[in-house]
């Protein structure tokens, strides 16, 4: 059995909102494998980032509309599922940070901009491990040099305003490697940045990756970033995982119409065809259409079929699973995700 | 930060400069002078007044100088501690102004103190639990306490003082203690008068920075760097209080600028309801008899009064936030 280091179960999470409820996450499933990139890609409003942020319960989702299982199994003790914590409990406080901490797209929002970044990323070390302030300076000084952050020893000391893109998504890496955790949800760390800082700030979180021997959660829609990064890549569409398959995989022998769609609309040097768009657009979460929540985009919907029944997942190759009636999705021995 | 508050200083002068010339040109600009009200008021109860013992005295005053002489005599006095001559009271301004100032500034501060503890855990709480009952019971007092005239509810609080307790709550100290001098007891007395007033004073801003801390603070809640405290795994008072409150404090510091002014314009009816001896009530008299010294004395002390708190608040906000202090 692969070691599983964080184990997401047909999760879902939900707003009201006063227009009517907003399925942000609707049977999203994925695992996280210790040591491993996995990708997580998809259209803004896919839900990706709110799957990111309920992993540490921080999105703001009341508990009744938060279902499925999200379980961490850290190293050496039992597994916790982590929805089944009190939401800014004790319990959840000692994992945020320490164990899975994050990384967000927009390093100067943040950053607190009245505190020194050395303010800030002390107080992160100093929340988990007892150690004395100046024990923990060093330690970030430390971990700003290791995050290649220039003139560490000054920087320390300065404010989010006073650097620029790259140094500040720099601090927030050391920021959430303070405590050394096992899993880093990366929320689209480089999509604020130019394209040279944004190659150096994935060299080092992969490096930096290695080094540490933990996972990472890199949640894009830039597919190169994936191909860059991840090991294994999943294709979120509308709340689900609509395909999780190796890195290969998913770039060489794409199954799902929309990673179809996706790989197509993405420029390729050596070709000289026109782009393709996926056609339509992300239909509005009030209105969402029934069946496979592709199907009124997907050129190869079968009516009848994907408009009337969601499919399940199916495997069709090598740790290679899509949810998609053109594969299966209902046939016996297929893992039935959902039932509605 | 040392450049900054240099930087501050520096424009204080011509602020302070150009508000003598405002204040003097205010206080001459109805027509006539102190002489020729107190001429009319003496005709009125039917003395009859000597035209050249009233020039006599016109002479005595500079009042016949030019206005120019006139302000560079006023100006030059102010600046040696001199503020001239109180008509009304035949006494010397600064002797008059000293103590009433002196209080006035304690009761501003009382009140801006009382503002703050008051306001400030009731507008964090107002947004934390935005929504709540106790949200919008806040809300509704609040509504209710910006609604009120301060100066109804000094004669509220003084009649439901008067009818529960027994005793006078207007002034600033018990009749023995008005003409005493400072002492022991003295202060105690004053310290038992003094919050009724400030807690009158401080109601409407109350109800205000309640409402504001609660915008500000609804403003920084969603953002992104509470998020991030958030997943460092701190606890949510501590995170609130650290982060967001301290983004949110700006206007609170900004207060202290307008505090005196208000307290002053703005609460002069207060003053006499309560019977405060404050510069409020003189400044009135002072204006309505023509008393130019006194009146220009007290226009004077006051906005530079204001100077100051606003420098004190600019300096507290560049402290308070490196955006203000690096740009």
């Amino acid at each position: 059995m692969v070691d599983v280091v964080l184990d997401v179960q047909n999760l879902r999470a939900g707003f009201p909102t006063p227009e009517g409820f907003v399925k942000a996450v609707d049977g999203a499933s994925f695992s996280v494998r210790r040591g491993e990139t996995i990708g997580v890609v998809g259209e803004s409003g896919c839900g990706k980032s709110i799957t990111a942020r309920t992993i540490l319960r921080i999105s703001g989702t009341s508990d009744q509309n938060l279902s499925g299982r999200i379980e961490y199994r850290p190293p050496g003790r039992n597994a916790i599922d982590l929805l089944g914590l009190r939401a800014n409990g004790p319990e959840i406080r000692a994992i945020r940070g320490a164990e899975i901490s994050m990384i967000f797209q927009e390093p100067m929002t943040a950053f607190s901009p009245v505190h020194t970044i050395g303010n800030q990323i002390v107080e992160a070390l100093r929340l988990h491990r007892d150690v004395t302030y100046e024990e923990a300076r060093v330690a970030a000084i430390g971990m700003l040099k290791r995050v290649e952050m220039s003139n560490a020893e000054r920087s320390i000391d300065a404010y989010p305003h006073q650097l620029s893109g790259g140094m500040r998504q720099r601090a927030m890496i050391a920021m959430a490697l303070m405590c050394s955790p096992q899993v880093l949800l990366a929320d689209e760390p480089t999509t604020a940045l130019d394209v040279t800082t944004q190659a150096q700030i994935l060299s080092l979180i992969r490096e930096i990756k290695e080094a540490l021997g933990m996972s990472v959660v890199m949640i894009t829609h830039d597919l190169g970033v994936v191909a860059e990064t991840s090991q294994t890549v999943a294709v979120m569409y509308l709340g689900r995982v609509v395909e999780i398959a190796p890195v290969r995989a998913i770039f060489n022998d794409a199954k799902h119409p929309y990673t179809k769609a996706l790989l197509a609309s993405v420029p390729k040097l050596e070709s000289r065809e026109r782009l393709e768009p996926v056609s339509g657009m992300v239909p509005s979460p009030f209105n969402r259409p029934s069946g496979c929540p592709f199907n009124d985009r997907c050129p190869a919907a079968m009516p009848g079929v994907c408009d009337v029944r969601m499919p399940s997942e199916t495997n069709v190759g090598d740790e290679h699973t899509v949810s998609c009636f053109l594969y299966g999705g209902d046939e016996d021995g297929s893992r039935r995700v959902d039932g509605l | 930060m040392g450049a900054y508050i240099i930087r501050r200083l520096i424009l204080v002068i011509p602020t302070v400069f150009a508000i003598s010339v405002i204040s003097f040109v205010i206080i001459q600009l109805p027509p006539g002078d102190f002489l020729t009200a107190y001429v009319a008021t003496l005709e009125s109860a039917g003395q009859i007044v000597d035209q050249a013992q009233a020039d006599a005295l016109r002479e005595q005053y500079g009042l016949g100088d030019s206005v120019w002489v006139q302000y560079w005599k006023w100006l030059s006095g102010v600046l040696t501690g001199d503020f001239g001559f109180s008509f009304q009271w035949q006494r010397p301004v600064s002797e008059l102004i000293g103590e009433r100032m002196a209080l006035t500034i304690l009761l501003s501060v009382a009140s801006l103190l009382l503002v703050w503890v008051i306001s400030l855990p009731i507008g964090v709480y107002s947004a934390v639990k935005q929504y709540s009952v106790t949200d919008y019971v806040f809300t509704f007092i609040s509504f209710v306490g910006l609604g009120i005239p301060n100066f109804l509810l000094a004669l509220v609080l003084m009649w439901w003082g008067f009818s529960t307790f027994g005793t006078s709550v207007g002034g600033l100290f018990s009749p023995e203690y008005v003409d005493a001098p400072w002492s022991v007891a003295k202060a105690i007395d004053f310290l038992s008068h003094l919050w009724i007033p400030a807690l009158v004073l401080a109601i409407g801003g109350i109800a205000g920075l309640i409402r504001i801390m609660r915008a500000n603070l609804l403003d920084e809640l969603p953002k992104l760097y509470v998020t991030t405290a958030r997943a460092k795994g701190m606890s949510e008072a501590k995170l609130v209080l650290k982060y967001p409150v301290r983004v949110a404090l700006n206007p609170f510091v900004s207060t202290i600028g307008w505090t005196l002014p208000g307290l002053v314009s703005g609460s002069i009816i207060v003053s006499v309801v309560l019977n405060l001896p404050t510069t409020g009530p003189m400044l009135l008299t002072a204006l309505q008899s023509q008393d130019m010294f006194l009146a220009g004395a007290i226009l004077l002390l006051l906005s530079v009064l204001t100077v100051v708190g606003t420098l004190v608040s600019d300096i507290l906000l560049a402290w308070l936030d490196p955006r203000i202090r690096f740009h």
